[in-house]
């Protein structure tokens, strides 16, 4: 107590030196982050290097059945200098493309909708009764969005709306079971509403008052309000809410594993409505299933490039997340 | 403009068109069907939650038996033998507490370093946007990178080493590692929005006192954002609980916890097992087991984990903020 009310020059060294100890430890911990993102960038690109270096941008392109090119690397004989790396991963990237592409399209008109009406039209008692709701959907393990789609979702598509023409149809290339591009995308979507609904919402209502009520003193309606007015002043949370919802469903392994068909096939649009019914298998979900050959060298790093576009994917949805946001800032109330 | 004339067009000689709300007859024909789609959505939200929820409960309560929760699981082709799900259960708790140990003093250290010191300023940007990405990272990106670095012969210690000498790189350790930076974000989020809501004046009077900075987080800061903390860890907790991927590649998978050595809880750290996640994705029809009733069972199980988590971050959040926000 004496030295803090009357510091002696020893003391204030001692503790300066505690402080300044104090902020490098913490300072150590905080980078630490920094290092392990650096190594997960070295250690995965320097593992799925081979992959790429042996195909080129064909790696990217379509050609042959992506199933049987998997096995072939899978089986590929001992000897390094035998190593089979060839792969045209375009059906995997395209089925991510539509699920993540699909859902997060749908999702947002959904939440957006579903927000205004929250916060705009919704009876209070009921906007009050869907907070926790909201929430505990957004909570949800996405294993269990998984076994009510094996389990529930997949029979009904299969059984009632794949009639025998339509599997007739494709029966030459792919098997119609139930398990498809339609299934992944809807049940995708309702994962991933929950969390935008929960942004969005909280962004609406931090939209000044002011600028809501001089519409409306100006006669303006309710919709147009909340459209012209609240909407777009909380654009900047609406795209964190689309990166957010965005990285989810590109990362979703277990559920699109579970429901997506497990079939490395590229829908055809030119198919018609049977589009939707075709199984997929997006780049995720293909990680999952594969888990078991990580060890087979050639097919482990066949898989850690897939890993890779994943990782890309992901620095670039947050890059491109934080630059959409930029301009929109000045739309920005207080919030 | 054109809206304003569009509320006040021919029957709506109404004083205050957008105040009320039956006025809605009056707006133009896109406005109202802007409105419909409104309720349509909310609608569809609430006939879905009650869906989802009911259909849960209903096949909990059907098939959740106390012997279920409380027998180990065995391999089995019959199903009325395969037991039930003990281990997982365990696994689960182990899982969480390994990964929210590891994650809280991390999380709560880059907060305050964040916060408080900040310096320099390049790193400080660098590590902000360093988590935003670790939060962006698909778990299952995580996982493989998981067993890629602790396959490694540097972390032979975390998990059980084969004849050979290959590192099996599959624990609860390990995968506890990887899941503590699911979580990292959210400690981190809450601390910082904790320490970030606490007054100025609170910290001055401190050094004002003649204690040093270390000593005002340790005996001012932290206590009063202890309620963030615990926010963030709960949260984490139920991200934790719920993620599947991290578990099917790093933790083995082995049906009952399988311990490496004899020490009694070192031995069960670094050896593999299952957790409720793992557990509903091998018994659905996409993995090996195929019981759908066990699944179903566990499956509520972990819903109410998850339901009990939730509520547990409303309670200590609850008596502070007096309008509820809807995101975490």
């Amino acid at each position: 107590m004496s030295a803090a009310a009357h510091p002696d020059p020893a003391a204030g060294v001692a503790t300066e030196r505690t402080d300044r100890r104090v902020e490098l430890t913490l300072g150590a911990l905080a980078s630490f982050i920094l290092v392990l993102i650096a190594g997960m960038i070295v250690f995965v690109f320097a593992k799925a290097w081979p992959s790429f270096a042996h195909n080129g941008l064909a790696w990217f392109g379509a050609g042959g059945n992506v199933d049987s090119q998997l096995g072939e690397i899978f089986n590929s004989p001992a000897n390094p200098a035998a190593y089979q790396y060839t792969l045209h991963a375009w059906p995997l990237l395209y089925a991510t493309l539509l699920t993540t592409g699909g859902a997060v399209l749908l999702g947002m008109t959904f939440a957006l909708l579903s927000a205004v009406f929250i916060v705009e039209f919704a009876p209070a008692g009921l906007a009050r009764a869907l907070q926790p709701v909201v929430r505990l959907l957004a909570a949800v393990p996405s294993v269990i969005y998984g076994l009510i789609g094996i389990l529930v979702i997949v029979p009904f598509v299969g059984n009632e709306l794949i009639h025998q023409g339509r599997r007739k149809s494709v029966a030459y290339v792919v098997q119609l079971s139930g398990t498809s591009l339609l299934v992944a995308v809807l049940i995708l979507t309702v994962m991933i509403t929950p969390i935008m609904i929960a942004i969005i919402v909280d962004a609406l209502r931090t939209v000044p008052r002011g600028w809501t009520e001089g519409a409306a003193a100006l006669g303006v309606n309710r919709w147009r309000v909340m459209w012209t007015i609240t909407v777009r002043a909380a654009r900047p949370a609406i795209v964190a809410a689309a990166v957010l919802a965005t990285a989810r469903a590109l990362g979703e392994a277990i559920m699109l594993s579970m429901v997506s068909g497990s079939v490395g096939f590229a829908p055809n649009p030119l198919d018609g409505l049977t589009f939707l019914f075709e199984p997929v298998r997006p780049l995720a979900a293909t990680i999952v299933d594969n888990a078991e050959g990580l060890s087979v060298k050639p097919f482990g790093q066949t898989i850690y490039a897939f890993a890779a576009i994943l990782l890309v994917s992901s620095f670039f949805l947050s890059f491109a997340g934080w630059a959409a946001k930029q301009p929109l800032k000045r739309y920005a109330g207080r919030a | 403009m054109e809206a304003a004339t569009g509320a006040l067009e021919p029957g709506g000689p109404a004083p205050l068109p957008a105040a009320l709300p039956h006025g809605a007859s009056a707006w133009r024909r896109r406005d109202r069907l802007g409105l419909v789609a409104c309720w349509a959505a909310g609608l569809l939200l609430c006939v879905l939650a009650v869906s989802i929820v009911v259909f849960m409960l209903v096949k909990g309560i059907q098939y959740l038996s106390p012997d279920l929760l409380f027998s180990h699981p065995v391999s089995d082709t019959d199903q009325s033998k395969t037991g039930g799900f003990l281990d997982p259960l365990i696994g689960t708790f182990i899982l969480t507490t390994v990964g929210t140990g590891l994650a809280v003093p991390i999380g709560v250290a880059t907060a305050v370093w964040l916060t408080e010191y900040g310096r320099p300023a390049w790193l400080a940007r660098a590590v902000e946007s360093g988590i935003e990405i670790v939060a962006g990272t698909p778990s299952i990106v995580l996982a493989i990178f998981g067993l890629l670095l602790f396959s490694n012969g540097l972390f032979d210690f975390l998990s059980f080493t084969a004849q050979g000498g290959a590192v099996f790189g599959r624990s609860f350790l390990t995968a506890g590692a990887m899941m503590s930076l699911i979580a990292l974000p959210l400690v981190f989020g809450t601390t910082r929005e904790a320490l970030q809501s606490i007054p100025a004046h609170l910290r001055e009077a401190s050094y004002a006192l003649g204690k040093t900075k270390a000593t005002t987080i340790r005996r001012v800061l932290l206590p009063m954002s202890r309620p963030g903390i615990a926010t963030g860890a709960a949260l984490g907790m139920g991200r934790i609980a719920g993620d599947t991927a991290i578990v099917v590649i790093l933790l083995g998978a082995t049906l009952q916890l399988q311990g490496v050595g004899n020490a009694p809880v070192l031995g069960t750290l670094r050896g593999t097992g299952s957790t409720l996640t793992s557990y509903v994705y091998n018994n659905s029809p996409a993995g090996e087991g195929n019981a759908p009733e066990k699944a179903y069972a566990a499956a509520f199980v972990l819903l109410l984990i998850v339901i009990g988590l939730n509520f547990a971050v409303d309670l200590i959040t609850g008596r502070r903020r007096s309008r509820s926000a809807w995101s975490r």
